[in-house]
C-alpha cells in the first residue's frame, strides 16, 4: 500500500472474487450467510473502540480498577462485559509523564478486537508495521503527535496472542467529569498510542 | 519464514497517512471477506497459526499489492483448497461442483454472539518450570526457518531482558504445521532501541516482543 492507498477502491475484481467464494461456501453448506451477517453486525455495531474507552474511563476514575487492570487486564476488562475473540489475553500498559506506549503488530495485524473492534487500514499496512519499531517518533508525527524530546517511547510488538491496550494519561482539568464524559475523551488512537486523550472541551 | 509479512524495520513504504474518519469497511466485499474468514475458521480444520502462515506465504509482490482483506481472502481460498473443502475448478467457476469434505462444524447465526464473546483462548498448562525469570538477560535465537515463526528478523540474535513471564501458550511454529499445540512458556522480552537499530537510534526507545521459551538462550548478567 503506502503510495497507493486508493487500491482499496478498485473493487470489481475483489467484489466478484469474494462473491464467488461465498457462493461456493454457502452452496456446499460450509458457511451460513446469516452467520456472516451476524459477525459483520457485531463489529459494525457492538464491538468497537467505545468498549476500550469505557475501560480507560473506569481506570481513570477508580484506582482499584486501575490496579486490577494493571495486574489482570483480561479479568478487569471482562468485568465490564468485554471479552472474546482477539481479546482473550489482554495486557494494559499505562502512559506516564516519562514514558509513552505504542502498539504494533509487525508480522500481521494483531489488534485487541474486544476493546477496539476491527483495526483501521493503516494499522495493517506496511508503512505503519515497518516503521513503528524503528522510527516511532516519525510515525507519531504523521498522526500530528509530537512528544517531548525526553519522553521515552516503548513499542510493543504483538508477536504472540497477548493483546495490548494503551491507557493514555488522563487530561488535566477533568476532575469534575464522570466516567461517561471521560470516555468521550478517549479516542481509538489514544489506546493504540498514536494519539493522546482529548482535552476536556475538545471537539471530537 | 523470512517472508513479506516480516516488516519491522523495513524501509520504502512511505508515510502512514491515517485516513480521517476512516470507515470501518471500504467496500461491501470487505465485510463479507471478514465475516467469511471468521466463519470458515470456526469449522475447526485449521488454526489461527496456519491461517497466518498461509497469508505470509503469498508471493511478496502479491502480498504488498494486496489490501489486508485481499490477503485474507487469498489465504482463505488456499486453506479451503488445501483442506479439501473447495477445488481449484470451483474457485474458477464460482460455484459448487464437487461434494467436497464435510466440516466438523458449521457456525449458525444464533451461535455467533456466543462464539465471538468466548473467543479462542490459547494459554495452556506447561508442566516444566519456566526457564527464565523477570530480569534475566537473554539472547534471542538466530534461526531462519522456512516455516512459520513469530520471532521477527529485527529481533533475532539480540540481547534483551525478560520483563514478564506469562505462563504456557500454544507454540505457533509447530501448531501452524499440524504438529499440535506444543505449548511453551511465553515471555515479554524488551530490547534497548540501540541494540536493535544501532547508536543512531533515539536513546529513549525500547521495543518488546513476546517470545516463546525456545526463542531464547541465557545471556549471563
Amino acid at each position: 500500500m503506502g503510495h497507493d492507498h486508493d487500491h482499496d477502491n478498485h473493487l470489481d475484481p475483489m467484489a466478484a472474487r469474494v462473491k464467488a467464494l461465498e457462493t461456493i461456501l454457502v452452496e456446499k453448506g460450509l458457511v451460513e450467510a446469516a452467520a456472516i451477517d451476524a459477525i459483520i453486525e457485531t463489529y459494525e455495531h457492538k464491538v468497537g473502540p467505545g468498549n476500550g474507552a469505557r475501560v480507560v474511563a473506569r481506570a481513570w476514575s477508580d484506582p482499584d480498577f486501575a490496579a486490577w487492570l494493571a495486574n489482570d487486564a483480561t479479568a478487569a476488562i471482562a468485568s465490564l462485559g468485554f471479552s472474546g475473540r482477539q481479546g482473550e489475553h489482554m495486557r494494559a500498559v499505562f502512559n506516564t509523564p516519562q514514558q509513552h506506549h505504542l502498539i504494533v503488530c509487525t508480522l500481521c495485524s494483531c489488534y485487541p478486537w474486544s476493546v477496539l473492534g476491527l483495526p483501521p487500514v493503516w494499522y495493517k499496512s506496511p508503512p505503519y508495521r515497518s516503521r513503528a519499531v524503528i522510527d516511532p517518533r516519525g510515525v507519531l508525527a504523521e498522526f500530528g503527535l509530537e512528544l517531548p524530546a525526553d519522553m521515552q517511547i516503548r513499542v510493543w510488538d504483538s508477536t504472540a496472542e497477548l493483546r495490548y491496550l494503551v491507557v493514555p494519561m488522563r487530561p488535566a482539568g477533568t476532575d469534575h467529569l464522570d466516567e461517561q464524559a471521560l470516555a468521550e475523551l478517549v479516542t481509538r488512537d489514544s489506546m493504540i498510542g498514536t494519539g493522546l486523550a482529548l482535552s476536556a472541551g475538545d471537539p471530537e | 519464514m523470512n517472508g513479506p509479512q516480516d516488516l519491522g524495520g523495513q524501509m520504502g513504504f512511505g508515510p502512514v497517512a491515517p485516513e480521517p474518519d476512516e470507515p470501518l469497511f471500504h467496500a461491501e466485499w470487505e465485510k463479507r471477506a471478514m465475516g467469511m474468514t471468521v466463519a470458515a475458521g470456526t469449522m475447526g480444520h485449521w488454526t489461527i497459526d496456519e491461517s497466518r502462515f498461509q497469508r505470509e506465504s503469498l508471493a511478496p509482490a502479491d502480498y504488498y499489492a494486496s489490501s489486508y482483506y485481499e490477503i485474507w481472502i487469498k489465504a482463505l481460498e488456499r486453506l479451503l483448497e488445501r483442506h479439501g473443502f473447495v477445488s481449484a475448478e470451483e474457485l474458477v467457476a464460482g460455484r459448487a461442483i464437487n461434494p467436497g469434505r464435510k466440516p466438523k462444524r458449521v457456525l449458525k447465526a444464533g451461535e455467533v454472539a456466543g462464539v465471538l464473546s468466548k473467543g479462542f483462548a490459547c494459554d495452556r498448562p506447561v508442566e516444566a518450570q519456566p526457564r527464565f525469570a523477570v530480569g534475566d538477560k537473554v539472547r534471542t535465537s538466530n534461526r531462519h526457518p522456512e516455516t512459520h515463526t513469530r520471532l521477527p528478523r529485527y529481533a533475532r540474535d539480540k540481547l534483551g531482558t525478560v520483563e514478564a513471564v506469562h505462563g504456557g501458550y500454544v507454540f505457533p511454529d509447530v501448531n501452524a504445521h499440524g504438529g499440535g499445540e506444543a505449548p511453551q512458556h511465553l515471555y515479554t522480552v524488551v530490547f534497548d532501541g540501540r541494540t536493535l537499530w544501532g547508536e543512531d537510534c533515539d536513546a529513549g526507545l525500547s521495543v518488546s516482543v513476546d517470545a516463546w521459551e525456545s526463542y531464547l538462550e541465557p545471556a549471563g548478567q
